[in-house]
């Protein structure tokens, strides 16, 4: 490793004549990024080293802070459903979708049902690709590549239907407050129908060829293990406390956009180390299709939006020929609306844990103050204490595994 | 668990003006109190054989620089997982000296959430182990979540009230 910085650390003696050499009791500081391959994102670990083992560890975070909630506090609302895109990249839609409700609350509009079963859909699909990316680049931390491209290729095709449903495939902004800003095409439906019948098949192929591989379980179990108790003193959400045994998952606690419709299972692991992380996640995956099944058999029929003129834009057509839709398509584009005075805190299930939004309101076009609760930036802060007395390969799987995503964090 | 029995249960063990402002925000009780009775508080709640108040959901700070002596405020979500119940305390402290007892003794949760309201509104939460900035470069020198740095562009010319006839 070309980021090897031996240091002379003046609190440790140098014993010539010992046994080992001159280094046996030295410690070594090294620096873990802020651009190592291996961490896929931007942060920096000064790790203190004992020989192989972690002593120590110093994080920096903030390397792509990017200011979201003062930017928020300029921008009209329906502009802020863009930067909520840019936190956790790999499951987009949940973003954008908690931050509509959260607004959504705020203005009391009342969604139909087929936008909330809508919802549903593409939120689950968001976390199907947020929990492919974070198993199969778990198992190409270990060394395992194959497994990665096998379900690679499902989430660029649920990007294919995020691309049919809002055009875009990363940054999605999808979803409008009071529901979707389309309904789903005949090509979207298909698709769907076709990644819930072609998926499983991906999916075992890629547990056939990891959950139960030698090399993978001597490389994940016991590995960066944290109790129930200090998870949640963490203030840990998502598949990392379930992984130590805590069954809190928001969609089953408070559910929302009609999460009580559907029967699904709250996976929970035993001993929070990073396998279990890993068995809790890939369970998530079976129970997010086993939802949208659910959800696309029984889609009601019905508006894919909330009749408020105030907020949803107007259909373009209309724009043209009527008056009331030019004036509130310019209204609302120009953010000349003014919300109400209100205070709200909704959050969701984001990929990694409870994604929360408190919104002040003054009764202004834009937040008064807007903070986002991120699950990675919270539990990101017991990493240190997850990887005190392992080795470096030990913590990059564990920094795999606990899904620490740069834009989350840094906001 | 109803919100009603919080307040009762904490007017009755700090005194009837420990909390005040009282109001509730789509089911989440939400309240204000003093700086000084922020950590006996939230030790009590923890500790609560009924409230269980053990998950710190968040901790954000805010700025009215209207509000004289009170600038500074910081709000404290806490969430009971037992009973499935949310909870918003509120305390403020004056801008010139902005002191909030740290409560990273009991939540480890709070460490970075405290660091980054003290990096953004400059609020100094005493007995932090790390009060260093967290998002922000180190070198900066000032707290920009604060209001007095605005936000916008001195060129933009689309809001003038004159322009739309009002």
């Amino acid at each position: 490793m070309s980021e090897v910085a031996l240091v002379n650390n003046p609190n440790v003696g140098l014993d010539k004549t010992q046994k080992g050499g001159p280094y046996v009791n030295e410690l070594s500081t090294l620096n873990l990024g802020p651009t190592h391959p291996a961490t896929h994102g931007i942060f920096q670990n000064i790790l203190t080293m004992d020989g192989e083992t972690i002593v120590d560890a110093e994080q920096t975070v903030g390397y792509i802070h990017r200011a979201f909630e003062k930017i928020a506090e300029r921008r009209p609302f329906y502009q802020i459903t863009t930067l909520t895109d840019r936190m956790n990249y790999c499951s987009a839609p949940i973003n954008n979708m908690g931050w509509h409700m959260t607004v959504e609350k705020l203005l009391g509009i009342e969604v139909p049902k087929r936008a909330q079963y809508m919802r549903v859909i593409m939120m689950e699909l968001a976390r199907l690709t947020d929990h492919i990316v974070c198993n199969s680049i778990l198992a190409v931390d270990t060394g395992a590549l194959t497994g990665f491209l096998y379900v690679y290729q499902w989430r660029e095709f649920i990007y294919e239907i995020y691309e049919e449903m809002c055009g875009a495939r990363l940054t999605t902004n999808m979803g409008r407050f009071g529901g979707m800003e389309r309904d789903f095409t005949p090509v979207a439906i298909e698709k769907i129908h076709k990644l819930l019948k072609e998926l499983p098949a991906a999916l075992k192929e890629f547990e056939g060829m990891v959950m139960r591989n030698r090399i993978f379980m001597d490389r994940t179990q016991n590995v960066g293990a944290i109790s129930a108790e200090r998870a949640l003193n963490y203030g840990f959400t998502g598949p990392n406390l379930r992984a130590a045994g805590v069954d809190y998952d928001v969609r089953a606690m408070n559910p929302y956009s009609s999460y009580e419709d559907f029967e699904f299972d709250v996976p929970v692991g035993t001993k929070g180390d990073t396998y279990d992380r890993f068995l809790v996640r890939e369970e998530e995956m079976w129970q997010s299709l086993r939802i949208i099944q659910q959800a696309i058999d029984n889609l009601p029929e019905g508006p894919f939006h909330a009749d408020a003129p105030h907020y949803y834009l107007p259909k373009k057509q209309d724009v043209y020929h009527n008056m009331e839709a030019l004036i509130y398509h310019f209204k609302i584009v120009m953010g000349e609306i003014d919300a109400p005075v209100g205070e709200v805190y909704h959050s969701v299930e984001g990929g990694n844990g409870e994604l929360g939004f408190y919104l002040v309101s003054d009764g202004g076009r834009t937040p008064y103050r807007l903070k986002f609760r991120r699950p990675g930036y919270i539990y990101y802060q017991a990493f240190p204490e997850m990887i005190k007395g392992t080795s470096l390969s030990d913590a990059i799987v564990t920094m795999s595994s606990m899904n620490v995503i740069a834009g989350e964090l840094d906001t | 668990m109803e919100n009603q029995q919080i307040t009762d249960a904490l007017q009755a063990q700090f005194g009837a003006d420990a909390v005040y402002g009282v109001t509730e925000s789509h089911g989440i009780l939400q309240f204000t109190t003093g700086v000084d009775n922020i950590v006996p508080m939230l030790h009590y709640l923890y500790a609560h054989p009924e409230f269980k108040f053990q998950f710190l959901t968040d901790l954000a700070g805010i700025h009215f620089p209207d509000a004289k002596g009170q600038e500074l405020g910081v709000i404290y979500h806490l969430h009971s997982l037992e009973n499935n119940v949310r909870l918003m305390i509120k305390a403020y402290a004056p801008i010139e000296a902005p002191h909030f007892p740290t409560i990273t003794g009991l939540y480890a949760a709070a460490n970075w959430m405290e660091r980054e309201a003290f990096d953004f509104y400059g609020i100094l939460f005493d007995g932090h182990p790390n009060l260093t900035r967290i998002l922000n470069m180190d070198e900066m020198d000032y707290h920009p979540m604060r209001k007095e740095y605005p936000l916008e562009d001195a060129t933009r010319h689309d809001k003038i009230d004159e322009l739309f006839g009002r």
